[in-house]
């Protein structure tokens, strides 16, 4: 087990295409990241150099101790688990796992006592003298995070290793590997680009985008505390709701207009933080979540109301969700399911203004 | 509770029944429209395959002036000639000889190519595929005239290496191994081909899988490259024993199966006895000899990529 460190890691390849513009990422040990973004950031390519299965083009990356630009993936003491699984199709399950031991010579007793161990924490015991062919979608998974666990490496890589499972499984796997993880405690890092699952497994995000890291942090802090517009619409589902607003002193306090009749109050707690942009115009940031139904017995002095006509209803089970627009910007409201709201009406609406962000659109952080 | 699982499980049984009743009927029809629309085909191979074989083991039944039937006379003929079994043997050093080198050589070659940018690939694989285009009996006459005793180009190079020169096609080791190389330089770029198609079949993934497990590029090769492309490498080797155990024009155009009948193989065999000595029943058991040889390669082959096919899939 061991700590990972890159610095100033730059990817170019053949053309002049930077697909990773010099990143510096601190992983410490037992740590769980996860890098995440939209298709192209450069997630996998920031991953594959950790592997070595991708020159590096600049920069310096450190596993445990060693800077490794120029070792081989077989002296990285590292373990993939790839997104189509990568299982060799004419070895058993047993043979899968045991292939990186064998290689390194470990003796046959000690090689069986690691299969059986791996196979009994992932649940595959009963699979050991099958061929890949004859398995689920699930089960290969497991297998792949056999082979990983065999070799008690130094670090874990995954990229992207349940988008090929379907939705359910993918909620069951992800359970698993985070169980997994706190069995074995190995450094890992973890590609993604579907934001739960950086939520819910890591022990920091890392919010990737056009090659460039947007911010680091636990998946709480990302949460209510983006820093840039990006992570602010990236994480959170559905996103995050962006209109375009002037911030204004009214009397003692702020408040943030974006039409006439849509003023809302600026909390008194974050006056001094806004004053200095008074008279801009910004981009007002708020959740669904944070946009809902009136509680009665809700008094906080944060707690703006005012009134709109939901264009699209959508009920999902657990909560119904309310779009509509202002000023052409489409918003998007959270309710409770047993609040009657119909397409074309008007409903009585709560925004919880101790959870708003406003950004700068020249830019894009959030003040 | 029986009565009502009947019940309920009836009906759809019942529409299932008819579905099937006339997917059946579907299904039947179209097999008889495939097979009318096989039907030339099939004819044409009976014409072309079954009719000369079957007239061949009738004739390697008659006596050399084809008036009268003598049973398996021929064939005990030949076994009690010591031509014959020379010309077994090195039907089969031709013929094993060549293809392993064959497929030694179109391996390496198709493992230079993958390794070769796309760009510069096509050209590559365009040259090498020339020997392989070249009708073999024209190629052939080329080695022909470079093994030549007298004006031979290679006995020419090698002695400006001061390297005496060869007796190519006059000394029978020479001879059988320049017989097998003219081969080898003719078959090489199909072995290529199938085994560039085979490589390229395995995902790139696999190999990363196991640089990361720890496998050198060896081992890689030794572990996931031969054992991913073992069917194909089984199929290609039966297939190419078969044309080269029947091969006929390579010997026919370069020693005429000299010296002394010594590099002489089935066909060439069967030409020599049958056509040119004009006892056509017994070039006709000459050349019967080469199916139970066949056979028995391809039970062994077969069977392997059957039992491997049974194994993965
Ligand atoms: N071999 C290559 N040659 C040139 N450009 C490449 C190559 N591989 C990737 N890229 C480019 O590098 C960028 C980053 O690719 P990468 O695979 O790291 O994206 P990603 O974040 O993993 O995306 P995804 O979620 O779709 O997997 C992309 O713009 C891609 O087009
Ligand atoms: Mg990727």
């Amino acid at each position: 087990m061991a700590q990972v460190h890159l610095r100033k890691v730059v990817k170019e390849y053949e053309g002049g295409v930077q697909a990773v513009k010099g990143i510096d990422l601190d992983i410490a040990d037992h740590e769980f990241v996860v890098l995440v973004g939209p298709s192209g950031c450069g997630k996998s390519t920031t991953l594959r150099m950790i592997a070595g299965l991708e020159e590096i083009s600049g920069g310096e990356i450190d596993i445990g101790g060693t800077v490794v630009n120029d070792v081989p993936p077989r002296d990285r003491d590292i373990a993939m688990v790839f997104q189509n699984y990568a299982l060799y199709p004419h070895m058993t399950v047993y043979d899968n796992m045991a292939f990186g031991l064998t290689l390194r010579k470990f003796d046959k007793g000690e090689i069986k006592r690691r299969v059986e161990n791996a196979a009994k924490i992932l649940d595959i015991g009963m699979l050991l003298d099958r061929k890949p062919k004859a398995l689920s979608g699930g089960q290969r998974q497991r297998v792949a995070m056999g082979r990983a666990i065999v070799r008690d490496p130094k670090v874990f890589l995954f990229d992207e290793p349940l988008s090929n499972l379907d939705a359910k499984l993918r909620v069951q796997m992800r359970t698993e590997i985070k169980k997994v993880h706190q069995t074995v405690r190995t450094t890992t890092v973890y590609v993604t680009h579907d934001q739960v699952e950086a939520m819910t497994l890591a022990d920091r995000v890392v919010v990737m985008n056009h090659g460039k890291i947007e911010q680091v942090g636990p998946p709480q802090e990302l949460y209510h505390h983006p820093k840039t517009r990006f992570v602010a619409g990236f994480i959170g589902s559905p996103s995050m709701n962006f209109i375009p607003a002037r911030l204004e002193e009214v009397g003692s306090g702020l408040v943030v207009r974006m039409t006439d009749r849509a003023v809302l109050p600026v909390p008194a707690a974050r006056t001094a933080r806004y004053a200095p942009h008074v008279g801009r115009e910004l981009l007002f940031g708020i959740r669904p979540e944070h946009l809902t139904e009136p509680h009665p017995n809700e008094h906080r002095p944060s707690i703006a109301h005012f009134e709109a006509a939901p264009e699209v209803v959508e009920p999902m089970g657990m909560e119904t969700l309310l779009h509509f627009w202002v000023e052409g910007h489409e918003i998007c409201a959270r309710f409770d399911p047993a609040v009657e709201v119909a397409p074309g009406k008007l409903a009585a609406m709560a925004v919880d203004m101790d959870q708003m962000h406003l950004i700068d659109p020249k830019t894009d952080l959030v003040l | 509770m029986a009565a009502d699982g009947t019940l309920v499980a009836g009906a759809p049984a019942a529409a299932g029944s008819g579905r099937a009743n006339t997917m059946q009927r579907f299904a039947r029809r179209r097999s008889t429209i495939a097979f009318l629309m096989a039907l030339p085909l099939i004819a044409l191979i009976g014409g072309l395959v079954v009719y000369p074989a079957g007239y061949a083991m009738w004739l390697s039944t008659l006596n050399r002036r084809m008036t009268a039937n003598i049973g398996l006379g021929n064939f005990e003929i030949l076994l009690d000639s010591d031509t014959f079994w020379m010309v077994i043997m090195q039907s089969c050093i031709f013929a094993v000889g060549a293809v392993i080198a064959k497929a030694l050589i179109g391996f390496w070659l198709a493992h230079m190519l993958h390794h070769i940018p796309a760009k510069g690939q096509r050209k590559w694989r365009g040259m090498l595929l020339i020997p392989w285009v070249i009708p073999p009996a024209l190629s052939t006459l080329g080695w022909w005239w470079m093994f030549d005793p007298s004006y031979s180009s290679i006995n020419w190079l090698l002695n400006i290496f001061a390297v005496p020169a060869v007796p190519w096609l006059g000394e029978p080791w020479w001879a059988r191994f320049s017989v097998i190389l003219v081969n080898v330089w003719y078959g090489s770029p199909f072995f290529m081909i199938m085994y560039l198609a085979a490589l390229k079949s395995v995902p790139d993934q696999l190999y990363e899988a196991a640089a990361i497990d720890g496998a050198t590029g060896w081992q890689g090769l030794r572990y996931v490259t031969l054992p991913m492309m073992q069917n194909i490498i089984s199929i290609t080797v039966l297939f190419s024993l078969i044309v080269t155990f029947a091969n006929y024009d390579i010997v026919r155009v370069l020693t005429n199966g000299g010296p002394r009948d010594l590099t002489q193989v089935f066909a060439s065999y069967a030409f020599q006895v049958g056509i040119l000595s004009g006892n056509l029943p017994r070039g006709a058991a000459v050349s019967l000899f080469m199916f139970p040889v066949l056979a028995v390669f391809a039970y062994f082959i077969l069977r392997g990529i059957n039992r491997r096919n049974k194994e993965q899939m």
